[in-house]
């Protein structure tokens, strides 16, 4: 590969052993909804250099526009109103999109060899000329993230902005966000600087701030900064501990291997049956009778 | 078109345009499925026209598939209800395969092997049928909960790899007892391989 920052760690449907001789940095975005003001400025930066254009659609009844993340939007605003004793009426919001996992569930499901690959910097990329369309990686997702295009059936997804990262720029969303509430660094710095700020927030008196990133899929390269990290789904629904289901898994582990080894079997079986112990002939007795009985009619 | 007058009809060509059609699907089906299944044979999708096609191609031929052999199923259904010398038969199975098949009870138009091998393949095909139809994302999954789309997906594969399995046998057993893949060819059977696999029907159908 040209570039390190594209250095491959893991490709979907492949068997073998990537790439590893290059060592390279592990990256992560960290989104702090604390500091967050609902502004979208990060949907539209995602529009903009991805050069996507979504439908104008209706309202819900929300501040969520769109809805729900689409082929078009790769990030969405999500507003939960959450009322507790402790704290009256909170706005929790969250910015919603592909958290860019450590063991990505996706790429797990992905039957398409280089449909879906892992950057050694811990980016999850959809590689749509090798996309089948065949909607496993929504199987997969442990999270809701990709969605299938209607006009082209491709899986689509933030891309943590791979194109920019593999030269040197942070993620659009990054670049615009106006309160500082989304950083992007090296997945060592991000974690010290949430602990930083994790710290600050429980001095303010929100005794359960903490950081997520969820060691059910190895960890995630989009964490956020949570002010209720004892409960994620609060935040519109936020996995409160997301792993890959065990029907994945023993779709796209197990059964593989033995149900390979299981045609093997039966086939080579079925051979090998033939050659030791022969045909099964109609016997010369069962013959004679039969020519006997025919014999006899006439 | 029967070779010796006195051979046997044992499938009419309706029938036996019926098993062909299922047969081929089957063979589309397995070789496009497990080109999605396993990534050591994703190349088969090339027999299809590539990875996008076997995913657009494979599901309408399920549907051809499901509604022939509900065809046949029903065409079949009474003739393999398993009756006790069937279980008989299911027990000394391992002494026929062993090479020795004077002790294995008389058998009608189909042994307890043939039956149970029907009902299995009924079972598959209802599993299937469904559980394709829930991960039949371009159409129908967005219908159903994402639980049920994975348990699905496990579904569909595992009783695939059974199916594929059972085929197997189904046709190696067709190649091992000689005289047999004519019937499904050109329908008919030699009267002493009549006599010699299946006495019952054999009495039935000459009256000895």
């Amino acid at each position: 590969m040209a570039l390190q920052s594209l250095d491959i760690a893991k490709r979907s449907a492949t068997t073998t052993e990537p790439p590893q001789a290059r060592k390279t940095l592990e990256v992560a975005k960290l989104i702090d909804v604390s500091k967050c003001i609902g502004c979208k400025a990060c949907q539209v930066a995602c529009m903009q250099w991805n050069d996507l254009r979504d439908e104008v659609g209706t309202c819900g009844g929300t501040y969520d526009n769109p809805t729900d993340m689409t082929d078009q939007s790769w990030t969405v605003m999500r507003y939960a109103e959450v009322e507790s004793e402790e704290k009256g009426l909170e706005w929790l919001i969250r910015k919603d999109g592909c958290m860019h996992c450590e063991d990505p569930g996706c790429l797990k499901a992905c039957p398409a060899p280089g449909a879906i690959i892992k950057y050694a910097n811990g980016i999850v990329d959809f590689h749509q000329e090798n996309c089948i369309g065949c909607g496993y990686c929504v199987t997969g997702c442990p999270f809701n993230v990709p969605r299938i295009s209607k006009k082209d059936s491709k899986a689509y997804k933030c891309t943590l902005c791979s194109d920019r990262v593999a030269v040197g720029l942070e993620p659009a969303c990054v670049k615009v966000c106006p309160t500082g509430s989304i950083s992007f660094g090296s997945k060592e710095d991000m974690k010290e600087l949430a602990e930083e700020r994790v710290t600050e927030l429980k001095e303010r008196g929100f005794k359960n701030a903490g950081l997520y990133d969820p060691a059910g899929v190895g960890g995630t390269h989009v964490m956020y900064v949570l002010n209720h990290a004892d409960k994620p789904s609060l935040y519109s629904g936020l996995p409160d501990d997301p792993t890959i289901a065990p029907t994945v898994s023993l779709w796209k582990g197990f059964a593989k291997p033995l149900a390979m080894a299981g045609i093997a079997a039966a086939a080579l079986g079925g051979l090998f049956h033939y050659v030791m112990k022969g045909p099964n002939e109609v016997s010369k007795e069962v013959e004679a009778e039969v020519e006997k009985e025919l014999e006899a009619e006439k | 078109m029967i070779r010796d007058p006195s051979d046997l009809q044992r499938y009419n060509a309706s029938e036996r345009a019926n098993h062909w059609v299922v047969g081929i699907c089957f063979i589309l089906l397995a070789l496009s499925g497990l080109a999605l299944f396993h990534p050591a044979l994703f190349p088969l999708t090339g027999l299809f026209g590539g990875g996008v096609w076997t995913r657009i191609l494979h599901p309408f031929v399920g549907v051809v598939m499901m509604l022939f052999f509900v065809l046949m199923f029903f065409r079949f259904k009474h003739l393999n209800q398993m009756g006790d010398t069937d279980w008989e038969w299911v027990k000394r199975a391992k002494e026929m395969v062993d090479g020795d098949d004077h002790n294995m009870p008389e058998m009608g138009k189909y042994n307890g092997g043939q039956k149970l091998l029907f009902w299995f393949l009924g079972l598959a095909m209802l599993v299937l049928f469904v559980s394709g139809i829930i991960i039949w994302r371009a159409y129908f999954s967005h219908y159903f909960p994402i639980g049920v789309i994975r348990l699905g997906a496990v579904l569909h594969a595992a009783f695939a790899a059974v199916m594929i399995i059972a085929i197997i046998v189904h046709v190696y057993a067709a190649i091992w007892v000689r005289g047999t893949i004519r019937a499904m060819l050109y329908g008919t059977v030699t009267r002493a391989w009549a006599k010699q696999h299946h006495r019952a029907w054999y009495r039935q159908v000459t009256g000895k």
